[in-house]
């Protein structure tokens, strides 16, 4: 927050005896700082993620008060790439993207159309083209989020359609840039082999942002923040387990940082309905339907492996 | 003779920002907009070529204009329309449709009579740009969409 109004204010200095423009009453009338801070709150880590948001809204803002003062003010290509391990919160970010880029006036609408491969590439000859630019006119406005997008080229298939809806997207990105974000999204030493397959691709992304993975204290947080968005809570030693959980799971393999603690929370969730239901001779009151116990969560096989 | 069907069709040809406000208002109303061409003006004629499906699931009227643009292109010497569909209960019919092509030269109508017994005469009208086989029946690559 206070990140954006200093880049902000360090712009803003007027040069001597030459209309000026208030950034700050640009910044406070746009909504962004609002924005920025929700962002801050329901988002979990991912520094350099937010930087990178707070450049772009910065720029965007600078990009207004440069129009108002007649100088020319180019739109920004603003094409995304998204790397980083499974479950680091790209996808998520990404369907924020457009509600961020749209409150900065960047966007016309606020609506991401998320794709994958088999959305944009046909299976026929003469399929691939109409599939990709029908996705392309359904995304118009708004920000096409491709997950997986490294699918998309497959080296071992010289004849794969995936380089037409590669070569349509390149065209259309280098066109409607007013028109259209793209996100890709993927891991990332699979999207570095695409991008040096496509350099085409790579250059036209301004933006590559890496997700870092999450450290113990924030993969807490967000399980904090999980179990409030289920309407469940922890009691004081459930969360202390939780801890132990995270600490526990992230020595071992197939670790998915956030996803990984949905699924265990999803499973506390499964035993705590068990819980419940051998004990149902007994009513439960509200707390008891809330509550994630210690046991709950120390039943997981990850504390006896 | 200028062809006057649809909306603003006493209007002058709208520009492409007004299409695309027009668009808009109709993807913001829920409508699925389609765009199609002939080169058969007559007003009884309402089977129109269609240039692709009909739009169902835009946002933007963008992706529209593309389509506009493309079908222009392709025939520049054709009349082209913007049809917007509501398929809500109690309507499930077109609510708009205007014209966004047409050619540089439009023929006009002949009224042409014919008399039957007892000298009834029935009036009907004629386009005459229909009176050429089709690639005959506009000048080549003259419409708006040629520029």
């Amino acid at each position: 927050m206070t990140g954006a109004a200093d880049t902000l204010a360090s712009v803003a200095a007027p040069v001597a005896d030459s209309p000026s423009v208030d950034l700050e009453a640009l910044y406070t009338g746009s909504g962004i700082g609002e924005m920025l801070a929700e962002m801050d709150r329901e988002l979990v880590g991912l520094k350099p993620v937010k930087t990178r948001i707070r450049e772009i809204a910065a720029l965007l803002l600078v990009e207004r008060a440069r129009r108002s003062l007649g100088l020319r003010a180019e739109p920004p290509s603003l094409h995304m790439c998204f790397t980083g391990n499974p479950g680091t919160g790209k996808t998520t970010v990404a369907r924020r993207m457009a509600g961020i880029l749209h409150g900065l006036g960047y966007i016309r609408r606020n609506h991401v159309v998320g794709v994958t491969r088999d959305d944009l590439v046909g299976q026929y000859i003469g399929h691939t083209a109409p599939k990709t630019k029908d996705v392309l006119k359904r995304a118009m406005g708004g920000v096409l989020f491709i997950d997986e997008a490294y699918y998309l080229y497959r080296p071992e298939n010289e004849r794969d359609y995936g380089q037409e809806a590669i070569e349509i997207l390149l065209q259309v990105m280098e066109d409607n840039r007013d028109d259209l974000v793209v996100i890709l999204a993927g891991y990332k030493d699979r999207m570095d082999t695409f991008f040096k397959s496509n350099p085409g691709m790579a250059s036209r992304i301004a933006h590559h942002v890496d997700f870092p993975d999450y450290e113990a204290g924030e993969l807490l947080a967000i399980a904090r923040l999980m179990v409030e968005g289920m309407q469940y809570r922890f009691a004081p030693e459930a969360e202390r387990a939780m801890g132990d959980y995270i600490a526990h799971r992230m020595a071992q393999p197939r670790f998915a940082n956030a996803r990984s603690i949905r699924n265990a929370l999803d499973r506390a969730r499964l035993r705590q309905a068990n819980r419940l239901f051998e004990a149902r001779a007994r009513a439960v009151d509200a707390g008891a339907l809330l509550t994630i116990t210690e046991e709950d969560i120390r039943k997981s096989r990850v504390f006896t492996q | 003779m200028r062809l006057t069907q649809g909306q603003f069709s006493f209007l002058p040809d709208l520009t492409d920002e007004e299409i695309t406000k027009q668009v808009q208002y109709a993807l913001d109303q829920g409508w699925a907009v389609a765009v199609e061409f002939t080169d058969d003006p007559h007003p009884r004629n309402s089977y129109w070529s269609m240039w692709g499906q009909p739009m169902f699931d835009l946002r933007d009227a963008k992706g529209v204009m593309m389509e506009i643009d493309a079908c222009r292109q392709a025939h520049p010497d054709l009349y082209v329309k913007v049809l917007a569909f509501d398929s809500s209960e109690g309507f499930e019919t077109v609510r708009m449709s205007f014209i966004v092509n047409r050619p540089a030269e439009e023929p006009g109508f002949e009224l042409v009579r014919s008399e039957g017994p007892g000298r009834r005469v029935g009036y009907t009208l004629r386009s005459y740009a229909t009176g050429h086989p089709p690639s005959l029946r506009y000048g080549a690559g003259e419409g708006r969409g040629a520029a």
